[in-house]
């Protein structure tokens, strides 16, 4: 954040999103400025309906803005189209969600190579990297075991597998954390945190959990849509 | 890219074998039944045509009575003469030949075996009327019916039962009071609208009256079966045999015909058509079949839509593009469809082969009904399969993931 970099890898200028039209019309996100650089470990933060999760998927290209500017790694996302937004979460994002969302009666070691599939990975090389995926979120021993099996623990980290198999660049984490117990919460959350600094991809992760956030170096708290608060950790 | 698309849709479907043997069935079912149908039927058409067809060429047949039926076949109708069958041929253009017939029912043994056989006393042109062939042997001749030679042609029902698988051509038989020697075998024709054709024994019309039921009569011809050449029109024919036959019997205007004209091609056309409607129903309920199998197949692809939108919507996230993901959906129905359109073509030509031996009727391979079955059961398929997918991938990816 001191070091001023050639450009930031987000940087976010007046971003709106409404739901519906007329009357009917919701204002989730109402004008955000933020700048993220990259390596950085943020949470947002705020209370349900806040709109911290919207701006999560309009941050991961899951979801469009309706106005304002979104330039990741100096790219103007909003202009790009959707076979573009999908080649840029395909090569640079990674996701993670509270329900997991992986695919079902599949094994971990297929949900963890799925996106090595679509970048065209070679099945040798989608093998190794996805059992060195699993083995570095300590699942070594569940390659051949479906969601079924596993606990909601090992399923989200299934799902942090499958989204830094393919070394992105940011991850993306809404309520991680949201279906799990405590201890689960740590194990997951420092799994996150050691990625951040041992790979050096950029964390974001959206929760309303005052412990998750303690994880992050900076937080940022939405509240109406709006950014009320932005502090980042000494 | 395609490849790609090719080995994902392979996994999901390994993946979800219950999902796919439940689409795969639907179309099996539809392509079978519709194709073991059309194709029985038109066996059964065709088979219809065939024994009619063995009846003979253009085939009339002159009887006594004002009908067609045993209603009006009563006693006191005047029979025909061999002079009508000779006046026929000769005066009406476009008929070849012309053959009287006089029938019989008598007992018929060779060594110990016995049986009551229908014997026909007719001239040589009644084989060419009635399209008999030979399997051994010959035909009697005009000299035979001249000289009222005491020769028989059997068919093969006769042969049967007579002389089991021995060649009875040069024995003798005894029919009724006289021996006779058979001297021709027919080649079998089959069961026709009319009953067994083969159960007959045909002679010369000379040795039938002379030595075996004697002539009391003139009128003593039961019937005159007539052969019409080729492109004539039968209508015009019965009409002029009418008029020339009602002529000769002296018939006032206001008298009904005291006989009638069978025509064999009127009755092939009827059956025909008959079988026809037949095929055309059994295609029908064969369609309705295929479309239970299509709502069969859209029930299965709309239940896993919900599973299915939210599969897209993960795919999607993780980076694929919606190109890739519709392309892994059509494969995959596309796949699903042509595996249930080629087995359901298997076992319509097991069931078809199995069925048309048990009901008797010829197989024949109908390419056209397969490819269209297939067709129609793979674009039913692709359509159930592909059309939720595409609506899915539309959707932001935010929104597939969230569909409930």
């Amino acid at each position: 954040m001191n070091q001023p970099a050639a450009s930031p890898l987000i940087e976010l200028r007046g971003l709106t999103k409404t739901y519906g039209v007329g009357d009917a019309a919701f204002q989730a996100l109402k004008g955000i400025d933020l700048t993220i650089q990259a390596g950085e470990f943020v949470a947002i933060m705020g209370p349900s309906g806040s709109g911290k999760s919207t701006l999560m998927n309009v941050l991961g290209c899951l979801d469009t803005p309706t106005a304002g500017s979104y330039h990741y790694q100096g790219i103007a996302v909003e202009a790009l189209n959707t076979n573009e937004r999908s080649l840029l979460r395909r090569y640079a994002l990674g996701f993670v969600f509270q329900g997991f969302n992986l695919l079902a009666r599949t094994s971990s070691l297929d949900n963890v190579e799925l996106p090595l599939l679509y970048r065209g990975v070679s099945r040798q090389d989608r093998l190794a990297k996805a059992v060195a995926a699993l083995t570095s979120v300590g699942l070594p021993t569940k390659l051949r075991s479906t969601p079924a099996e596993l606990s909601g623990g090992q399923q989200q980290r299934v799902a942090i597998a499958r989204a830094i198999v393919t070394e992105p660049s940011t991850l993306f984490a809404d309520e991680p954390t949201g279906n799990l117990d405590s201890v689960t919460t740590g194990d997951v959350m420092e799994l996150l945190t050691r990625l951040n600094l041992d790979r050096g991809i950029t964390v974001l992760v959206v929760t309303h959990d005052d412990h998750v956030a303690t994880f992050a170096r900076r937080t940022v708290l939405i509240k109406d849509g709006l950014i009320e608060s932005d502090v980042v950790r000494p | 890219m395609i490849w790609n698309a090719l080995a994902i849709a392979l996994r999901e479907i390994g993946r979800n074998l219950t999902r796919a043997f439940l689409t795969v069935l639907g179309i099996f079912i539809g392509v079978a039944a519709i194709i073991t149908m059309v194709t029985l039927g038109q066996g059964a058409t065709l088979a219809v045509k065939a024994q009619i067809s063995n009846l003979g060429n253009n085939l009339l047949t002159l009887r006594p009575g004002a009908g067609f039926g045993s209603r009006t076949a009563s006693a006191g109708v005047p029979h025909f003469t061999e002079k009508d069958a000779t006046i026929i041929s000769e005066q009406i253009a476009g008929i070849a030949a012309a053959a009287p017939v006089r029938t019989a029912s008598l007992s018929t043994i060779y060594l110990q075996n016995a049986r009551l056989s229908a014997i026909t006393g007719t001239t040589p042109v009644y084989f060419q009327i009635n399209k008999w062939n030979l399997a051994e042997g010959r035909f009697f001749s005009e000299v035979d019916l001249r000289s009222g030679a005491a020769v028989c042609v059997i068919g093969n029902t006769v042969r049967t039962e007579l002389f089991g698988s021995d060649n009875p051509v040069g024995v003798k038989i005894r029919i009724g009071k006289a021996a006779c020697e058979v001297i021709g075998l027919l080649v079998p024709k089959g069961q026709a609208g009319m009953g067994d054709q083969d159960d007959t024994i045909i002679m010369p019309l000379s040795a039938l009256q002379r030595r075996l039921i004697g002539k009391n009569s003139e009128h003593d011809i039961n019937q005159i079966s007539i052969s019409a050449q080729d492109g004539v029109d039968g209508t015009a024919l019965i009409t002029e045999i009418t008029s020339l036959m009602r002529q000769r019997r002296n018939l006032q205007p206001n008298q009904d015909n005291n006989f009638n004209i069978f025509d064999t091609r009127q009755i092939a056309e009827t059956l025909g058509a008959t079988t026809q409607l037949m095929t055309m129903l059994l295609a029908a309920v064969a369609g309705v079949s295929l479309l239970v199998g299509g709502i069969g197949i859209m029930n299965i692809m709309l239940v896993s839509v919900t599973e299915r939108t939210r599969e897209i919507g993960i795919r999607l996230a993780i980076g694929a593009t919606a190109r890739e993901v519709l392309l892994q959906f059509l494969v995959e129905a596309v796949t699903l469809s042509c595996v249930g359109g080629l087995a359901g073509i298997v076992l319509a030509f097991g069931l078809c082969a199995g069925l048309a031996k048990i009901i008797q009727v010829p197989f024949n391979f109908n390419l056209q009904i397969n490819v269209i079955a297939f067709l129609f059961s793979a674009a039913v398929g692709v359509l159930f399969g592909y059309t939720p997918a595409r609506r899915a991938a539309r959707l932001n990816p935010i929104d597939a993931l969230r569909h409930e």
